[in-house]
């Protein structure tokens, strides 16, 4: 049985350069990079040395805190760099790739009749459990503790982001084995929200499914935890995305971690944005230059324009990221920008600006702020485009002046920065959103736990 | 060599130093800033806070421009030079002389307050290091239309000192005052010069001087013949179009009225609050001519003036509109909360024509409402956040039973 959720509160923003639904190859990248600023909150401790052979599927280090939360190298090949920052804190591993891909195998848990510590086993030894984050805080889960449910969203509303349907399609014996071993996990149920019966995700057994529609970010797994079974205080619930479960899914079937994924290169920058399917920590220039760019000034986004990381054209393919955009950097003046009527960006005010006129025009927007940082001012534009049931400007503020109490109080238990991305982006005050609660969420696991 | 690039060689090599915010307060003013996004959201909406400011001085512009055709109209009616106009189109009032008597009048107001508000803001952003805000834009356009058109601008000047730097800069600036600071200014003029702000002699340029003389014209408004239970002048059209005396832009219902659709369409000012305000008002109205329906007080007491006034009437006298539409609407000072909105208008409109009723001496009530209800916004919003707060603690208590 599916339940129909629908979402009414949010914002669609159509941008130019959404990928096309073809995929191409990703030619191999001659060095692969894990950048650890993708696990956050983890004390990484390195198992190799540099200059060490490496296969894939082969620790790299495991988190201080869980001795057997292994990450693992996507590729074999030769760990050539540890890069160290202030304080000797490790920025990223480098790895050289061999010309032939060596995969370790681990014996295979049999799903059907497989104890929980199995399962919970085999995920930290083949280094697919920090595909599983859990809520509260939005970190990887702790693999000692147990969720009251499992979220998975299959249905992907941010702009430019990877269409779930096209690159899931063919993987649903990875992704039903991915399921089966999760629903172990938990006492309570495995969520699954899809488009509906197209997408690849609706026939998967042993899970609750919620057919998912509206603007974003219906998508967003925050936005439907908070309608379907929200998080009080105690509680925990575990999320994973779809395309981590495809690896998962395949850990499972094989024994071989497989950190190939279908991605989307997107963005009004690239020439010919499209599907390719990389390994993860690909060098972005092997498919980047592969379908060309626009213009010399670009940004390029690990992961979508609203909640991605910024790299560059020598940089890496992120750890979960599915998507990869490319816009044009907007650091240049505009005359009168604040005060001539607009149509070229959007908004969702109407004070001369008229992308509301033209609801299905898609819009080339840059980087540029479009004005400077201020205080907040504007109350009541943030609650059209956030559909959790919490006040969006008064769980921030809590966060700036940092009281615990009321942060707690007003359901800082269910965001995630992701949630904060949209109210963030419409933000007249040029607030870092997302930035302010992910500080809070960190205050809250110094000082609570 | 573009003057694009040479302010923003300009701004590089300012940057840091001390006059860097004033710098940059002139050159944002021409060009949106290149400033780019880092981590976070890669693109932002359009709209930046000047923008918004922007926006409600375009909806102030109609008012302050018949407020100046207004001041010299009442100027010239009163001296009988001119005749009264018939409707708002009237062609005594759209007049050369009427605008230059007013431009010559109101405009030294608006140069005043715009001149003395930014020089406070710019110096607090000078002193404290951070970007010079936006918010005097509208606060400076406010307040020129809230005074009585003869105030001396010296009084402005030293009003204008106090609200900014009282009423704002004391507690971080915009977006952090607890007062409007609009209202602040006008609150300061009302209780230190108590004889420039209220009377009969105030309204209507030149009345001042000439008090007391032979040629002595009156400028009551309409509330002061109704507060003194005198017989009001204006019919109800004159009230609406705004021929009427009164502070320099709250008089033209009408424009206000445009002025409140261009803001509540370009979602900058909260419907809600100003629904809620007129909504209060007219409550309040109604419990009055009810209270005169059934003789409670009789023709002789000195409320039973303005407690008569139809309700639908306290709308169009009075600066009740133009403070539900530019001054309840002010997000800093609001409620923050969407319902909190609702009860926050509903007890400004309510408040204002209780104190408008009850002190004739000086019968306009709404800004000292709109203060006062500005001082309880976080207590409605409190209420009103617990009751997010209470329906979370009992998703627990459900769970547990």
């Amino acid at each position: 049985m599916s339940k129909d959720i629908r979402i009414k509160k949010g914002l669609n923003i159509n941008l130019v350069g959404a990928a096309e639904l073809v995929t191409s190859k990703a030619s191999l990248s001659n060095v692969y990079v894990l950048n650890l600023q993708d696990f956050h909150g983890i004390s990484p401790k390195i198992l190799i040395k540099e200059g060490a052979e490496v296969k894939a599927g082969e620790a790299l280090f495991y988190n201080k805190k869980h001795e057997n939360m292994l990450f693992v190298s996507p590729v074999s090949g030769e760990l050539i760099e540890i890069k160290r920052g202030d304080r000797r804190r490790i920025i990223s591993l480098k790895i050289s790739a061999s010309k032939t891909q060596e995969h370790i195998e681990h014996a295979i848990p049999n799903l059907s009749n497989a104890s929980i510590a199995d399962v919970k086993a085999f995920m930290l030894k083949t280094g697919c459990w920090p595909f599983i984050k859990q809520r509260p805080y939005d970190v990887i889960a702790d693999p000692e503790t147990s969720p009251k449910s499992i979220f998975i969203s299959g249905y992907a509303t941010a702009p430019l982001s990877a269409n779930l349907d096209y690159t899931l399609k063919g993987k649903e014996k990875e992704l039903q084995a991915a399921v089966t071993a999760l629903s172990k996990l938990t006492t309570g149920k495995v969520h699954v929200s899809h488009s509906g019966s197209g997408s690849p995700l609706a026939d998967l057994q042993g899970v609750e499914h919620h057919n998912i529609s509206g603007p974003h970010p219906a998508g967003l797994v925050g936005t439907q935890i908070n309608k379907i079974d929200p998080i009080n205080k105690g509680e925990l619930v575990w999320v994973a995305s779809p395309q981590d479960l495809v690896i998962i899914g395949e850990a499972f079937l094989t024994g071989k971690f497989n950190a190939e994924r279908t991605i989307a290169l997107a963005g009004s920058s690239v020439k010919n944005p499209k599907y390719y399917t990389a390994i993860i920590g690909a060098e972005i220039a092997t498919f980047l230059y592969a379908s060309g760019v626009n213009e010399e000034k670009f940004r390029v986004i690990n992961g979508d324009v609203l909640t991605g990381v910024k790299s560059s054209q020598s940089g890496n393919l992120g750890y979960y990221n599915t998507t990869v955009t490319a816009i044009p950097e907007g650091d240049d003046y505009e005359f009168f920008g604040w005060n001539k009527p607009v149509f070229n960006k959007i908004s969702n005010s109407r004070a001369l600006t008229f992308s509301w006129l033209t609801p299905h025009k898609k819009f080339d927007l840059d980087t540029n702020t479009n004005g400077e940082h201020r205080n907040f001012v504007i109350t009541g534009s943030y609650e059209e485009v956030f559909p959790l049931d919490i006040y969006p400007m008064q769980i921030l503020k809590a966060c700036l002046y940092k009281d615990l109490d009321e942060m707690e109080a007003l359901g800082m238990y269910e965001v995630a920065p992701e949630d904060f991305s949209l109210t963030e982006f419409i933000c007249v005050s040029k607030q870092p959103h997302q930035d302010i609660i992910r500080k809070g969420l960190d205050l809250m696991i110094k000082e609570i736990g | 060599m573009s003057l694009k690039s040479n302010l923003h060689d300009l701004k590089e090599k300012y940057k840091g130093k001390k006059m860097a915010p004033a710098f940059n307060a002139l050159h944002t003013f021409l060009y949106l800033p290149n400033d780019t996004t880092h981590n976070g959201t890669h693109i932002k909406a359009a709209d930046d806070l000047k923008r918004t400011m922007n926006t409600v001085i375009i909806a102030l512009v109609p008012c302050l421009i018949f407020g100046i055709f207004n001041a010299g109209y009442q100027h010239y009616l009163a001296l009988g030079e001119i005749e009264s106009a018939k409707g708002f189109l009237g062609a005594s009032f759209w007049s050369l002389d009427n605008l230059i008597l007013g431009a010559w009048t109101v405009l030294p107001l608006v140069i005043v307050s715009y001149g003395v508000g930014l020089a406070v803001e710019f110096l607090f952003a000078v002193i404290k290091g951070h970007e010079v805000e936006e918010g005097y834009l509208v606060t400076g356009m406010l307040v020129p239309l809230i005074v009585p058109i003869d105030i001396p601008l010296w009084m402005l000047a030293v009003a204008v000192v106090f609200g900014v730097v009282i009423g704002k800069e004391v507690f971080g600036g915009t977006g952090m005052n607890i007062l409007n600071p609009a209202l602040t200014i006008r609150a300061f003029l009302f209780f230190a010069y108590p004889t420039w702000m209220t009377g009969d002699k105030v309204w209507v340029h030149g009345a001042v001087e000439r008090a007391g003389t032979a040629d002595a014209i009156s400028g009551e408004t309409i509330l002061g013949s109704y507060a003194q239970n005198n017989a009001v002048a204006y019919d109800y059209w004159d009230m609406f179009w705004g021929l009427i005396p009164g502070s320099v832009g709250e008089t033209s219902k009408v424009l206000i009225i445009i002025g409140a659709l261009f803001l509540i369409f370009t979602k900058v000012g909260s419907w809600r609050i100003i629904v809620s305000t007129l909504i209060g008002a007219l409550a309040m109205g109604l419990i009055f001519n009810g209270v005169v329906d059934s003789g409670w007080i009789s023709e002789t007491s000195k409320f039973y003036g303005l407690m008569s006034v139809p309700f639908w009437q306290h709308l169009i006298i009075g600066s009740i509109l133009f403070g539900a539409v530019y001054m309840a609407t002010d997000p800093v000072t609001a409620s923050q909360t969407n319902k909190g909105k609702w009860i926050y208008g509903f007890l400004i409109g309510f408040i204002s024509i209780m104190i408008r009723v009850f002190n004739p001496a000086y019968p306009e009530g709404v800004f000292l409402a709109i203060l006062l209800m500005n001082v309880f916004a976080p207590t409605i919003d409190h209420y009103v956040i617990q009751g997010n707060v209470k329906h979370r603690m009992n998703r627990i208590k459900v769970k547990a039973a």
